[in-house]
């Protein structure tokens, strides 16, 4: 055979059978439809099960009376409202439980993986005892051994502790004083938002003057007496209104005031100590794995541990840190599901009161994996976008 | 001194103050002042957590009593534990029958412990697991019923097993063996289909029945995490080669497949299984409880699984690959022959913190009714006799899971440097 023809040679001809392009759309058809045979059996299950049973179908139980008590509510919230409004409440718990269990527990569990390299022997042992008999043993059972200890321990409503007259902690949970409803506090509310926006801003400027000039800017004064500030000047400018709610035992409980539920104590403090095990061995692998010169280099400038620790290592070793990190995010929030094993109205307790109310299963489990989907989606993509920017910018 | 040449002069001791257990305490405990007075008061606070928690668990605890009214007004109620702790490990089996979940118990634990041996990961390892559950399944039911169906379907899947694993490395001879096994499943399973064989079922039953709803405690624990993660292995291993695979419809299946369940909390797959299994099921078939529990187990898990062995296939160099396809290995040859034996020893360690995760995480079926370990120490404070002592309880339980998940993280930890000697400067 000539050699110049090889680059031009037609391809020989290949059974169809033995064609890889072809085989692969095969084997994926045959896939495909063993799947949807899979999928179209239970789904003529179902139907034909539903219609056994006399179940209704689709969302119209949505704007149905829910008729449930949810004990711990963000917005107000009655039997007789609705189940969608049912469904929200548990949804804005389980947001606010997995928000304020992402910012205690990265700060705690820092705090811990510092504490773990500590040149005190006994500090670092101690951080290394917390972190392994934490994270050895299952959430649940943390959730279960707080709840129980909070709501037996302490004494009922009647016996509560009472900090001068007006704060008082039972079984019932912390009772304590709050300024009475006011229209000024949506305001102060936007203040405060516009203020930490401004907060960043200025820290923005100050930074970039500072690589600019070289001139420090004390940002961080400023943006604290921002976020202080303006709340305070709008409640001054709102005529200062000083009325209280104060909590009092009416009957066996106590009424006014604002509480913090032991339901919720517990699961946020299970939550936080859990995680925050995880996450101190996080950051401590993260800071041990960068170069000894770092830390050595930082000592040679003169700067002292917290300095170094602040400004040198835990910058670069936040690259190593924000993806495991993300996933322990995401963990805190599905985890905050287990709130329902001890009483606490989540987004699944809600969901799940509805689904033995009503008996529609499958739009119900819906309704919890979209919620759930978009959470931890929304918690993937801001996590990914701050990795990007923290990331090293190679040239 | 000067007039010594250097390698004669006399060598002296380090300082003092730098050696010995006091220059440890200076170096470790007392390095600057700082450092000792977070020492001073970290000392001070154990002496006082340990005076107090010593008192309470050791020297006023109540170790017997008949009920819980007399350890009012002293420490620790440990008597509780020493009534209930047959329940808590073993739940509702029959009483006079607990030798059997106890021996059920040894045997899964021989078996992991078994396996945990390097020098045991070879063939030996599938037939001390088939002989292991075998003898544990027998234990806790009783008696074990095989139906003519599945006896074919396992002859069949073990000689497509044997015919596949050995199609390089065995003889004519043995693979045509193997072929005939598989065979002899096919057409007994065809016959027994199409009606041809009669029903015959194969029983078992030296012992008395017991139903999976009186299960309960440890053996239950220790079988969802074990046959769970067992039954998710070979289904994650598929997932994860789907997500990595060239064919688009099977890539998206499996992405899909896996986003949605690491996307959603065990607990709402635990109340779908519990709630929306039956509705998927043809009338008038029902499945049991502690199965459901085990298939949303095995979902669950193999969702993890995918992503953990995942990562051992992107860690090969693409040169194995393309290697194996040089040598004219078909797909499946180059999977079951060069890829995954290279990517699987790499994601041993990560494995067994998914196990332990698992562990741990066999804990919320109890959201479902089923009574594991956790559950039956749940259910143990329930007794209104010994009412109020829920301390004594979970720090009794959470002993027993830290000593199975810290001895099995240590044992992942020491796996990983065992693994990466030959790769290690």
């Amino acid at each position: 055979m000539a050699v110049e023809s090889i680059g031009s040679q037609q391809h020989p001809k290949i059974a169809p059978w033995n064609d890889p392009v072809i085989r692969g759309w095969v084997f994926q058809v045959v896939v495909v439809g063993l799947v949807g045979l899979l999928a179209w059996y239970l789904v003529s299950n179902t139907v034909e099960n539903l219609a056994r049973q006399k179940i209704a179908s689709g969302y119209a139980y949505l704007s149905h009376e829910a008729g449930f008590e949810i004990g711990d509510s963000m917005i107000s919230y009655s039997p007789a409202d609705t189940y969608a409004r049912a469904i929200l409440v548990g949804m804005l718990n389980t947001l606010k439980v997995a928000v304020l269990g992402i910012i205690l527990s990265t700060i705690l569990g820092t705090l811990i993986g510092i504490g773990r390299l500590s040149p005190n022997w006994l500090l670092a042992k101690i951080c290394e005892s917390y972190v392994e008999a934490f994270r050895n043993v299952p959430l649940l059972l943390w959730l279960f051994l707080f709840y129980k200890i909070i709501s037996e321990a302490f004494p009922g409503p009647r016996q509560a502790i009472s900090f001068l007259g007006s704060i008082f902690l039972s079984n019932r949970g912390l009772y304590f004083p709050v300024p009475a409803a006011n229209p000024v506090h949506a305001w102060m509310g936007l203040g405060l938002l516009v203020a930490i926006a401004a907060a960043f801003a200025v820290h923005r400027w100050g930074r970039k003057r500072q690589e600019a000039t070289g001139e420090p800017f004390p940002s961080i004064w400023t943006g604290a007496g921002l976020i202080v500030g303006v709340p305070l000047l709008i409640w001054l400018a709102g005529g200062a209104p000083h009325q209280m709610s104060w909590p009092a035992l009416r009957g066996f409980n106590f009424v006014g005031g604002t509480v913090i539920q032991p339901e919720f104590t517990a699961l946020l403090l299970g939550l936080v100590v859990y995680t925050s095990a995880f996450i101190a061995e996080i950051v401590r692998s993260g800071i041990l794995a960068l170069n000894k010169g770092q830390s050595e280099a930082a000592a040679a400038l003169g700067l002292s541990r917290a300095q170094a620790m602040r400004l040198v290592l835990l910058p670069q070793a936040l690259r190593l840190i924000v993806p495991p990190m993300t996933s322990q995010y995401l963990n805190i929030t599905k985890n905050s599901s287990l709130a329902i094993a001890i009483g606490y109205p989540d987004l699944v307790a809600s969901v799940n009161v509805t689904i033995n109310q009503t008996g529609q299963a499958i739009e119900n489990i819906v309704i919890i994996m979209v919620a759930y989907l978009s959470v931890s989606l929304s918690i993937s993509a801001f996590m990914n976008w701050y990795n990007k920017r923290i990331a090293l910018r190679e040239r | 001194m000067t007039d010594v040449p250097v390698g004669e002069r006399r060598q002296l001791p380090p300082p003092t103050t730098d050696s010995g257990a006091w220059g440890w305490i200076r170096q470790n405990l007392f390095s600057s002042w700082g450092n000792g007075i977070t020492t001073v008061a970290l000392v001070l606070a154990i002496v006082w957590l340990l005076n107090w928690f010593i008192e309470w668990a050791v020297l006023t605890a109540v170790w017997t009593a008949p009920s819980g009214q007399d350890c009012r007004g002293h420490g620790a109620c440990w008597a509780l534990i020493h009534e209930k702790y047959r329940y808590i490990f073993f739940g509702s089996f029959p009483y006079e029958q607990h030798w059997r979940p106890l021996f059920a118990v040894i045997a899964m634990l021989a078996m992991l412990i078994l396996s945990a041996d390097r020098r045991m990961w070879n063939k030996r390892l599938i037939w001390i697991w088939s002989i292991g559950s075998f003898v544990s399944f027998l234990l806790m039911f009783g008696e074990i019923n095989l139906s003519s169906s599945l006896i074919f379907s396992i002859v069949l899947i073990v000689g497509v097993a044997g015919a596949t694993l050995r199609s390089t490395a065995g003889s004519a001879a043995e693979i045509n063996a193997w072929r005939a096994v598989a065979g002899i499943g096919f057409v007994g399973l065809m016959l027994r289909l199409l009606g041809l064989l009669p029903a015959f079922t194969i029983s078992i039953a030296p012992l008395s029945y017991v139903e999976t709803s009186l299960w309960g405690g440890l053996p239950v624990t220790i079988i969802l995490a074990t046959y769970g993660l067992l039954f998710a292995f070979p289904l994650g291993i598929l997932l994860a080669l789907g997500r990595r695979s060239h064919l688009p419809l099977i890539k998206g299946l499996c992405v899909g497949f896996i986003e949605l369940i690491r996307g959603v909390p065990l607990i709402s797959l635990l109340i779908m299984a519990s709630v929306m299994l039956p509705l998927f099921l043809p009338s008038g078939v029902t499945i049991d409880k502690f199965l459901r529990a085990l298939v949303a187990v095995i979902l669950f898990a193999a969702a993890y699984i995918a992503e953990v062995v995942r990562g051992g296939l992107q860690s090969l160099p693409k040169g194995q690959y393309e290697a194996a396809d040089a040598m004219g290995l078909t797909y499946f040859q180059k999977t079951a022959l060069v890829i995954l034996p290279q990517a699987l020893r790499v994601v041993i360690p990560p494995l067994i913190n998914t196990f332990i995760g698992f562990f741990k995480d066999t804990s919320l079926v109890l959201i479902i009714g089923i009574f594991d370990f956790l559950n039956t120490a749940n259910q143990a404070l329930v007794d209104p006799k010994w009412a109020g002592f829920p301390s004594e309880v979970y720090l009794f339980a959470a002993f027993v899971y830290f000593c199975f998940c810290f001895s099995m993280s240590r044992y992942s930890k020491y796996l990983e440097t065992e693994l990466n000697k030959g790769t290690r400067r």
